[in-house]
């Protein structure tokens, strides 16, 4: 009771007209006739309303309004209510209810919205903005600057100038249209250039159509650049994803010439090792630990997708090496009984993954250019992974050997290395690295029996276009063929951007059968 | 200057193959329609719809996996691509259906249904050949074939073999997936074709036109079969088993393996094509999934069951995994999977030269230790024929050829 007395206070306090209580006559405007006076009678009631306007216009939006030609009933619970008085009161059979069109609708909508602008929570005044933002009406302009005055948030505040000039710029007067176009010009954000736009086709006064020309063009020059940026992104931001699934291939593939086909399903058990760490976490783990579930399942990940590719190199792969095409046919196998493995133990549909709290929301560098945090941390984590991999096969010990054993087996062998177990550890190295890609997976999409499925394809085409046997041919595939596919996806949109990258793909290893970096030397068989 | 004396001939079929081969014309061409139509359907010997429907569809993919032995068996070269030739050929005999379909569509257009769905106005053009069955039949063999012939010309001209030719038909499989998903292409998108009506005019559901389309898809495998014998008897078989076993050394003697390969691929990429235009009236769909990459390789995985190498065995191979998979899909569905990828590691691991390999294997067991390999056999005829004589009046030759083996 004190919270509603403080309000009204509040309300009558920075009212300048006076909220007075819904008429019947009012009501019956907003219910019944003809759609454009309607939205006029709503905007009306918006501009100086009370607790029972906005129950009204709420019951409106769900529907839950029927008139008769001389009285308004909101129903409730199957009973009618009288919308002025609140008292219950009978609805007579002949009563009809309103039709809401679209039009109708987005108008309710931005009507509630109007009536949010009070609201004591910023984040919710911000939203009501942002929503008014979409419908300008320069009938609601009294009850935005009432709003304005009232408001004490910097955000909100900039948001409603904006939503002011966008309602004014439908005004009467040539002046304040203008001077609507130059608040407008400030934003440069796509919204504003289209009501921008909006109003060109319908402006008629000279000065304000250069002023808004003008105003377009700058905001175009913002947003081109805006525009580039964000290609430019996402593209190493799929190149950092293809990297990812391509570096563990880089040493399967690549160094041992080792077809792994189930190298997705490698991936699909790291991100499933991922949802599983993140069910302990949840289950057993106070709430505030959920942040640091994904740091824990990045060991996990590669532990459980090496521990998969040890146990598949001892069991099948080992008997078919310089046999390729059946290692491929083998592997495949492999994977089909992989998917299914995951199908029968967490069921077909995909499981859900969350981000943590510090990876959700993004960067927001212009208007247009927003680089969420997951796609930002891929990309690190994709670097330090990289890095991590070349420090270890050009510095260590394990690294020499994998080497060694690629480059002449029977030599190192005579060495003294045990090239048996050099295998293995570099076939669980890769398929850990595979684990790691399908954690970092999992944090931007689906997590399901097919995830591999869909990359699988990608990675062997970076692999084979980087050049066997090179790790920054791989990188430079994987960033290379990222930017590509997003600048192409930008005019052909995403199908054919694939379609087109894949034979790009199938034309270039005509030209250069070893990829982008060859190997020098000779060799008859390549 | 000594005479270079070609091996003799060896016969297209022995005297048992001939008489295997028309029993088997037969089944198809008399005994599954009478089974079929004639027996009534209480009776033990009756052949049902279902099983009429399985087995049409299963010598499709027969034909298939024989198409896959050609390229893989005896050249060597692992296609992951042959799906999408399979699709094509389904397609275009697909395009015919639903243009035979006429006003009968659920929207009594002349277009098809789907095409008045996108509200379009006109058939797109590569619809203009659609509505005459000789032009289709001449798309079946000419599609998949010229796609195989500019795809393959430039795959072998750069010499690109081994495991990465499988990846990349399979990238091409892939990309021409995606572009049948899409509506614009102008293939049903999504959906594909279905809910055919009459081929030729004759409604296509009735019992007659089944069994027509079921004896129709026996001949052609029949007469793969005996083409693919000739073939791999022939001087361009041998040609292509040597490119198999040593590419460089048919270099190195004289050969361009180019135009040896291509003609094979391309022979292959119809036969599928050929096979995909015959499953789509049987099974009354066709749609992109078809072109996915798991259906390639699964054909591969028919062929090696079977045993490489041998032509029945693809056959076998693909009667055996398609007949487990109709029968464990519904036993089941969640081990089938697991059936699928044991096979694929199984095959691989013990089984190198298939059913067909085991099961000589083991007839050969008992007999003289490892009888006359194929290379030593070969050699005495030629000997033989450079004597004049029976290959069987020569004694024993003492040394074992060495290098090539099948």
């Amino acid at each position: 009771m004190l919270r509603h007395v403080l309000s009204l206070l509040f309300a009558v306090f920075l009212l300048p007209v006076p909220a007075h209580a819904l008429t019947t006559a009012e009501a019956l405007a907003i219910a019944s006739g003809d759609t454009g006076e309607r939205i006029a009678a709503l905007n009306e009631a918006v501009a100086h309303a009370d607790e029972r306007t906005a129950a009204f216009i709420q019951a409106m939006a769900d529907d839950a309004v029927r008139f008769t030609g001389e009285a308004v009933f909101v129903i409730r619970g199957g009973k009618g209510y009288d919308p002025v008085t609140g008292a219950e009161q009978a609805v007579p059979d002949t009563a009809e209810d309103p039709v809401n069109n679209n039009r109708m609708r987005s108008a309710l909508d931005a009507a509630q919205a109007a009536l949010k602008l009070s609201s004591p929570d910023e984040s919710q005044r911000l939203a009501a903005a942002a929503a008014l933002m979409r419908d300008p009406d320069d009938a609601r302009l009294p009850l935005v600057d009432r709003a304005l005055a009232a408001e004490t948030s910097e955000r909100v505040r900039a948001q409603l100038e904006q939503v002011r000039a966008a309602s004014l710029l439908s005004s009467d007067d040539a002046q304040r249209r203008l001077s609507a176009v130059h608040a407008l010009a400030e934003s440069k954000s796509p919204s504003t250039k289209l009501l921008l736009n909006q109003r060109l086709a319908d402006e008629e006064d000279p000065q304000v159509r250069t002023a808004i020309q003008e105003a377009i063009q700058a905001i175009d020059e913002a947003l081109v650049w805006g525009e580039r940026l964000g290609a430019i992104f996402t593209g190493v931001s799929l190149g950092s994803v293809l990297l990812l699934a391509a570096l563990g291939l880089a040493i399967t593939y690549g160094l041992m010439g080792v077809i792994n086909m189930a190298h997705g399903e490698l991936m699909m058990i790291g991100a499933y090792a991922t949802y599983v760490t993140q069910g302990v976490f949840q289950r057993y783990l106070p709430e505030a630990a959920f942040g640091a579930y994904l740091v824990a399942a990045i060991p996990v990940a590669f532990l459980a997708s090496a521990l998969v590719g040890a146990v598949l190199e001892r069991g099948v792969i080992r008997f078919l090496y310089g046999r390729p095409l059946e290692t491929l046919l083998a592997t495949w196998g492999i994977s089909l009984i992989l998917q299914q493995l995951v199908r029968s133990l967490f069921g077909a549909q995909n499981v859900g993954v969350e981000n943590p709290a510090w990876m959700s929301g993004g960067l927001q560098l212009m208007s247009n250019v927003t680089l969420p945090w997951n796609r930002i941390c891929i990309i690190v984590f994709a670097g330090l992974v990289l890095a991590g991999m070349g420090w270890l096969i050009a510095r260590t010990r394990l690294g020499l050997f994998v080497r060694g054993v690629t480059q002449n087996r029977p030599i190192a062998s005579c060495m003294g290395v045990n090239t048996a177990r050099v295998d293995t550890y570099a076939f669980a190295l890769g398929s850990g690295i595979a684990g790691l890609a399908g954690c970092a997976l999992s944090q931007i999409g689906n997590v399901g029996p097919d995830l591999g499925q869909s990359y699988i394809v990608d990675s062997f085409m970076v692999v084979v276009m980087g050049g066997v046997g090179q790790l920054a041919g791989t990188v430079y595939a994987a960033l290379g063929l990222g930017i590509l596919n997003k600048f192409i996806e930008g005019w052909a949109g995403a199908v054919l951007a694939k379609i087109a990258v894949l034979v790009f793909i199938i034309i270039f290893i005509q030209k250069r059968p070893q990829g982008i970096f060859a190997i020098k030397g000779r060799s008859a068989e390549a | 200057m000594s005479q270079v004396a070609l091996p003799s001939k060896a016969p297209l079929l022995g005297g048992k193959g001939w008489t295997a081969f028309f029993i088997a014309l037969i089944a198809v061409c008399a005994l599954a329609p009478v089974l079929n139509m004639a027996v009534p359907p209480g009776s033990a010997f009756h052949l049902s719809d279902y099983a009429v429907a399985l087995l049409g569809k299963i010598m499709c993919y027969a034909i298939c996996a024989l198409a896959m032995d050609l390229i893989w068996g005896y050249t060597g070269i692992l296609s992951l691509g042959h799906g999408l030739f399979f699709a094509l050929g389904g397609y275009m005999m697909g395009m015919y259906l639903m243009r035979q379909i006429g006003r009968d569509g659920n929207y009594q257009s002349d277009l098809p249904d789907f095409m008045v769905f996108l509200d379009w106005k006109e058939l797109p053009w590569h619809w203009w050949l659609s509505d005459s069955f000789v032009a289709t039949l001449f798309l079946i063999v000419a599609v998949p074939g010229l796609i195989a012939f500019v795809f393959g010309y430039f795959a072998f001209r750069s010499r690109i073999k081994g495991v990465y030719f499988s990846i990349i038909t399979q990238a091409m499989t892939f990309a021409a997936m995606l572009l049948f998903f899409r509506n614009e292409t102008g293939f049903g998108g999504n959906n594909g074709f279905t809910d055919f009506k009459r081929i030729l005019g004759i409604p296509i559901a009735t019992q007659e036109m089944r069994m027509t389309l079921f004896a129709l898809t026996g001949l052609t495998l029949l007469a793969f079969f005996l083409f693919a014998k000739w073939l791999v008897g022939s001087k361009f078989g041998r040609v292509l088993q040597a490119i198999r076993d040593a590419e460089s050394r048919v270099m190195f003697c004289g050969y361009n393996p180019l135009p040896y390969k291509l003609t094979i691929w391309v022979i292959s990429a119809v036969m599928c094509g050929v096979a995909g235009a015959l499953y789509v009236p049987q099974v009354g769909i066709i749609n992109p999934g078809e072109m996915s990459a798991a259906n390639s390789i699964e054909i591969a995985i028919w062929a090696a069951v079977g045993g490489r190498a041998t032509l029945i065995g693809p056959i076998i191979g693909a009667f055996i995994v398609n007949g487990a998979k109709s029968w464990l899909t519904v036993a089941a569905p969640e081990y089938w999977l697991y059936f699928l990828g044991a096979l694929f590691i199984a095959v691989t691991l013990f089984l190198p030269n298939g059913i067909v390999g085991l099961a000589r294997r083991w007839l050969r067991r008992g007999k003289a230790p490892q009888s006359v390999s194929d290379g030593r056999r070969e050699a005495q005829r030629a000997l033989a024929a450079s004597e004049g004589v029976e290959p069987a009046a020569l004694p024993p030759l003492a040394v074992e050829t060495k290098g090539a083996s099948a």
